[in-house]
């Protein structure tokens, strides 16, 4: 069979995209390398790490094991679809606050991960968070400061 | 990544004749989560050069129970649908003790029940409890459906006696009779997100404090995850006893051949393998006296 990109229409943080990829090319590669969406990162490749995570039809999911040509027809949202403009998330400015970051490359995975984890549990338990954020990897915070501004702001949330 | 050809078919017609158009050079796609590591890093086990995501398959998303016929797991159901399920929650909640602990929460919104047996990893951790539960398979074919015990799937490491040209449609976990209980227990260094060292995935049924029935499987102590007959077997007929319980797990322990590598030896594992039993089965026993 001839070698021909595929052409798929998908929503990306509320709004139509459409793209032409090959079916071989990640999701991620999809992000980054065709749309130019770099706010999602590479980190292992290989579904261990987290920090290429995105929301995909309400969960979230690895998006270096998810194929550019699985995104038809779906609703995605990525790290720049988190902020309401120049407003930052709640969990951005939890993160900020907490110092829950150092070289950043885990960030954004994390953010997508634990916003999910706050929709559908808006006073989550630190066990709980804990283990919704198992497949995030962090080599720099030790994962207290995540943790505490995860809870941080679940607070904020559930006071606004 | 090699080029490969996308499919995405809606009904299992369609994607049998993929399958049998691939001459054996076309993988169903499920969550992705083993298969497109796999493809990326050239698995020489994985040979193609086609994916077929059976995602759009109506009979691939079914999860559904009913008090005839059980509980039947579509091959592409995820693993978080399987664990929120109430049926699964009130009938078979062994079941949420793997589906729960594979990999971490990204990994859960993909990956299926179905995908972890046709990967035939020897630690796959979805399996031991589905043949602790006498789970039965219907695959697709060209020449029609076919059903299967899980125990017979799993060959060799990554090999399954799933034909290329078969299509893993859905698991059926029968109904439990009262005083049925199981559970799944493995053993990783750390609290999630590891491969077990060694598991056990064990089922008893309990009739006025003996055992009329029990299955035993381990998983990460031998090719593929094992189905061990003889330890489930001594305990029928016997009552709910420590030493029957020890006796069992010693009879798993003799059945494991694992071998030595960076995450225990081969005498660590087997050691593994009485302790996990006989925790598993105390826990069994704990769900079958509730039921």
């Amino acid at each position: 069979m001839a070698e021909r990109k595929t052409h798929v229409q998908t929503t990306i943080n509320n709004e139509p995209i459409d793209f032409l990829c090959e079916p071989r090319q990640s999701l991620l590669e999809c992000l980054r390398d065709v749309i130019g969406l770099t706010g999602t990162k590479e980190g292992c490749n290989d579904g261990n790490c987290g920090a290429c995570t995105v929301n995909m039809d309400g969960r979230v999911v690895t998006s270096c094991l998810v194929l550019g040509v699985e995104a038809e027809g779906a609703s995605i949202e990525t790290i720049e679809g988190v902020a309401d403009g120049s407003n930052l998330h709640p969990l951005q400015v939890s993160f900020l606050e907490n110092a829950a970051l150092q070289c950043g490359i885990c960030t954004p995975g994390f953010i997508i991960s634990a916003k999910a984890l706050l929709e559908q549990n808006s006073d989550p338990s630190e066990h709980e968070i804990r283990f919704w954020l198992a497949n995030n990897l962090c080599r720099c915070t030790g994962y207290d400061k995540i943790v505490r501004a995860v809870q941080d702001a679940a607070k904020k949330m559930q006071t606004a | 990544m090699k080029w490969i050809d996308f499919e995405k078919p809606n009904t299992i017609d369609e994607a049998i004749k993929l399958l049998v158009d691939s001459n054996g050079l076309a993988k169903p796609l499920a969550g992705g989560t083993d298969l497109i590591v796999q493809l990326r890093v050239g698995d020489p086990r994985v040979n193609a050069s086609q994916v077929i995501d059976v995602k759009g398959i109506p009979e691939l998303n079914e999860l559904s129970y009913s008090p005839e016929s059980g509980l039947t797991i579509g091959a592409a159901v995820e693993l978080y649908k399987i664990y929120n399920d109430d049926n699964v929650k009130k009938y078979y909640p062994a079941i949420i003790d793997s589906a729960s602990l594979i990999g971490g929460t990204q990994i859960q919104g993909r990956a299926s029940l179905g995908g972890n047996l046709c990967n035939a990893a020897p630690s796959g951790d979805g399996i031991p409890n589905l043949i602790a539960h006498g789970a039965i398979v219907t695959l697709a074919g060209p020449n029609g459906t076919r059903k299967a015990k899980v125990e017979d799937i799993c060959i060799g490491p990554r090999k399954t006696s799933i034909d290329s040209d078969e299509l893993l449609l859905s698991i059926n976990l029968p109904i439990n009779p009262s005083g049925f209980g199981a559970s799944y227990l493995r053993f990783i260094p750390r609290n999630e997100m590891d491969i077990a060292v060694a598991a056990a995935g064990v089922s008893v049924t309990i009739e006025s404090g003996k055992f009329t029935n029990a299955r035993i499987s381990l998983a990460s102590v031998a090719p593929t995850p094992i189905f061990v007959k003889e330890a489930g077997d001594s305990l029928v007929g016997k009552a709910v006893s420590p030493e029957a319980i020890q006796e069992a797990a010693i009879l798993a322990k003799n059945a494991a051949s694992p071998i030595s590598d960076m995450r225990g030896t081969a005498e660590y594992r087997k050691h593994l393998c009485e302790v996990l039993t006989q925790r598993a089965l105390d826990i069994a026993i704990n769900r079958a006296q509730e039921n």
